[in-house]
């Protein structure tokens, strides 16, 4: 690969996969909301 | 009293079943074509300024849409989009929140069928030993309806019917019961294919299985910068229209989906999380599964040219026969990964299309959850049904034009209006920022109310007004000429060539070239027209025929000239099929509108009107 097109790629997919894995790791670790919440999985879940 | 109780069962199941509904057939089969066709890595610049000002704002407007109907027991845009502003008009344009998504539905099942029906023959080999024509010719005869390829009649028939009946079953176990199973289960897979697919994709190595170039000049070709064509508002309007589709904006399925949200549980995490995992699949995934691979088989000219025939033509006519070279094991393996990601991909999608309609039918007529599913599905057949029957004479291309592309433009233009400037956004910010587990920047208040509405604005009146050959540079209104696929061209059927008539006594070529054969092939007729390129290169037309009801005015040999006889007696010319198909896309938004207007009817009678 050229080195336009090999600084272009790394750069944008490095971008997209950190953003991806941050949102979705924050998505994971974030504190439900006090019930009742919109999901009903963790109905019985203590607080 | 509605019947809807429908809730979500965990965070993660909604994020990853709104991913699921922004990943799609797009993801891997049009970004890549659509990178290839305007400019290479250049084309991700307008591609990422247009996510961050386009795509991630129409995502916040209609997740906040979506929870603030919710909050009023709407589950449909008619509704939702009835509590934001009480003009009667909101409501009938909520319709086309509906509308697409059924209308898509009819031939995206069908995709998603071929999808299950390649993975079939994937797994039993019924490529192997094939040419690239003759896998090529497969599709073409599968899509021919009355062709068997593996003697079960009406096969592509029935694995529509297959694929179906699979949406309608999983959408009549709900919200958390089955769309969200699903999307916990296709998800996860269809990254894992697709890593599996681009591994393959990037270490292919020239000389080695039959390729001719390394897996990197795939790659090399799709990234290396063409800075100049920046300057092209084309390029600028493709990558507008790219973020625009991949996201799944515009259809009311993400205000369908967050309406099951609570007030006070977040939606701007949550967007952003499913916005970039579609983008993780779109760009580290979709960009190195097709264009490695087949570049590393056919080289960069033959896969330009094959882009022209759009991304569908090339995963379906092309990839089996490339799998075919990695030996009969890995074949079927890499098939079942490439039909198997794109089945997931699409039933995640049609699944998210299946929502909107039953939530309007659960909220305002009471209709049970396995009752909407039905009405769901059997329409979705009846619409399906001529896409399958008249492929070939424009249906699905028809429904995927006004469905799939002009609706979603107008729809999201309209909401982008009616969350900024009617709800107003001192309302619209709140909404967004209620509950939310992120800090939103705030310049997103001012691309929000400026700038998203001013680029739909241009998406829509580019999609209007494209000039033939994408030449922009000339402004002279006098000047002016269509495109063949800009909505006054499609008004105009520019495309349709010398055939204009609905019915007629002759049949007139559609191009220049010789008469170069008359054959018949799995008992049908055909006269073949070559002419040569530009380039040098022979172009045939095969032209259908029946020879009980039409007599040939040409024989092997005669030149042709475009409208030019080539065969007379009773003929039903493709345009009648084109303006057929328009005319039930019409009906079907009449009758929502009906349904509709007898709901709110129905409201007032009974004093829920909010």
């Amino acid at each position: 690969m050229n080195a336009s097109a090999l600084i272009l790629m790394v750069v944008v997919q490095l971008v997209v996969v950190v953003l991806t894995v941050y949102f979705f790791y924050r998505v994971l670790v974030s504190k439900p909301k006090p019930e009742p919440d919109s999901y009903i999985e963790n109905d019985d879940v203590e607080r | 009293m509605s019947t809807n109780t429908e809730a979500w069962g965990s965070r993660v199941g909604l994020v990853l079943a709104m991913a699921g509904n922004a990943v799609g057939f797009g993801n891997f089969l049009r970004f890549p074509v659509q990178a290839v066709q305007n400019g290479g890595g250049a084309f991700i610049i307008p591609y990422l300024v247009s996510f961050l000002v386009l795509g991630l704002p129409l995502l916040m407007i209609e997740w906040a849409s979506g929870r603030f109907g919710g909050q009023f027991g709407h589950h449909s845009t008619p509704f939702i989009m009835g509590s934001m502003d009480k003009r009667w008009l909101w409501k009938y344009v909520g319709v086309f929140g509906i509308f697409s998504n059924i209308a898509i539905a009819a031939y995206y099942c069908y995709i998603e069928s071929w999808t299950i029906s390649y993975i079939f023959h994937s797994l039993f080999g019924t490529f192997n030993g094939m040419d690239q024509h003759e896998v090529a010719g497969f599709f073409s005869n599968y899509l021919d309806v009355t062709t068997s390829t593996t003697g079960i009649p009406y096969e592509a028939l029935i694995f529509f019917v297959l694929c179906l009946a699979l949406n309608t079953w999983i959408l009549s176990r709900g919200l958390s019961g089955g769309v969200e199973k699903v999307a916990k289960i296709g998800v996860p897979m269809l990254i894992v294919f697709g890593i599996f697919l681009a591994y393959r994709g990037i270490t292919l190595k020239a000389g080695q299985e039959g390729a001719i170039n390394d897996g990197t000049v795939g790659l090399n070709f799709l990234w290396t910068p063409d800075y100049s064509s920046l300057a092209n508002p084309k390029v600028w309007l493709a990558a507008a229209g790219q973020i625009f589709f991949t996201l799944s904006v515009g259809m009311g399925s993400i205000q369908c989906y967050a309406s099951y949200l609570k007030k006070r549980d977040d939606i701007a995490l949550n967007a952003m999380s499913a916005g970039w995992m579609n983008e993780f699949v779109e760009i580290v995934l979709g960009s190195a599964v097709i264009i490695p691979i087949s570049i590393g088989y056919l080289g960069i000219d033959r896969v330009v040219e094959l882009t022209g025939i759009g991304g569908l033509g090339l995963g379906f006519r092309t990839m089996p026969f490339l799998f075919e070279q990695w030996g009969p094991i890995l074949s079927a393996i890499a098939g079942v990964s490439f039909f198997g990601l794109l089945f997931f991909a699409g039933i995640t999608s049609s699944l998210a299309m299946g929502t909107p309609g039953m939530g309007f039918l659960m909220d305002e007529f009471n209709w049970s959850r396995p009752k909407a599913a039905f009405a769901f599905g059997t329409v979705v057949l009846l619409l399906g049904l001529p896409t399958i029957f008249f492929f070939n004479e424009g249906v699905f291309d028809e429904y995927d034009y006004w469905a799939g592309t002009v609706s979603l433009v107008v729809f999201a233009l309209l909401e982008a209006i009616l969350f900024s400037w009617v709800f107003g956004l001192k309302k619209g910010w709140r909404e967004i920022t209620e509950g939310a587990d992120i800090k939103i920047p705030l310049i997103y208040r001012f691309i929000i109310k400026y700038i998203t509405p001013v680029v739909l604005i241009l998406v829509f009146t580019g999609a209007l007004i494209r000039p033939v050959n994408d030449d922009w540079s000339n402004l002279n209104p006098r000047e002016w000429e269509f495109h063949n696929e800009s909505i006054i061209g499609q008004l105009q059927h520019k495309g349709v060539g010398p055939n204009k008539t609905w019915f007629a006594d002759a049949f007139f070529a559609e191009a220049d070239g010789k008469v170069d054969s008359v054959f018949v092939l799995r008992e049908k007729h055909y006269i073949r027209v070559t002419r040569l390129s530009p380039g040098g290169e022979p172009v045939s037309r095969d032209y259908r025929f029946n020879p009980e009801k039409h007599s040939l005015s040409l024989t092997p040999g005669d030149e042709v000239e475009t409208g030019a006889v080539l065969y007379s007696g009773k003929i039903v010319n493709r345009v009648f099929f084109i303006d057929m198909a328009r005319l039930l896309l019409v009906s079907l938004f009449l009758l929502i509108s009906l349904l509709v207007y007898i709901a709110w009817r129905k409201r007032t009678k009974d004093g829920r009107v909010s």
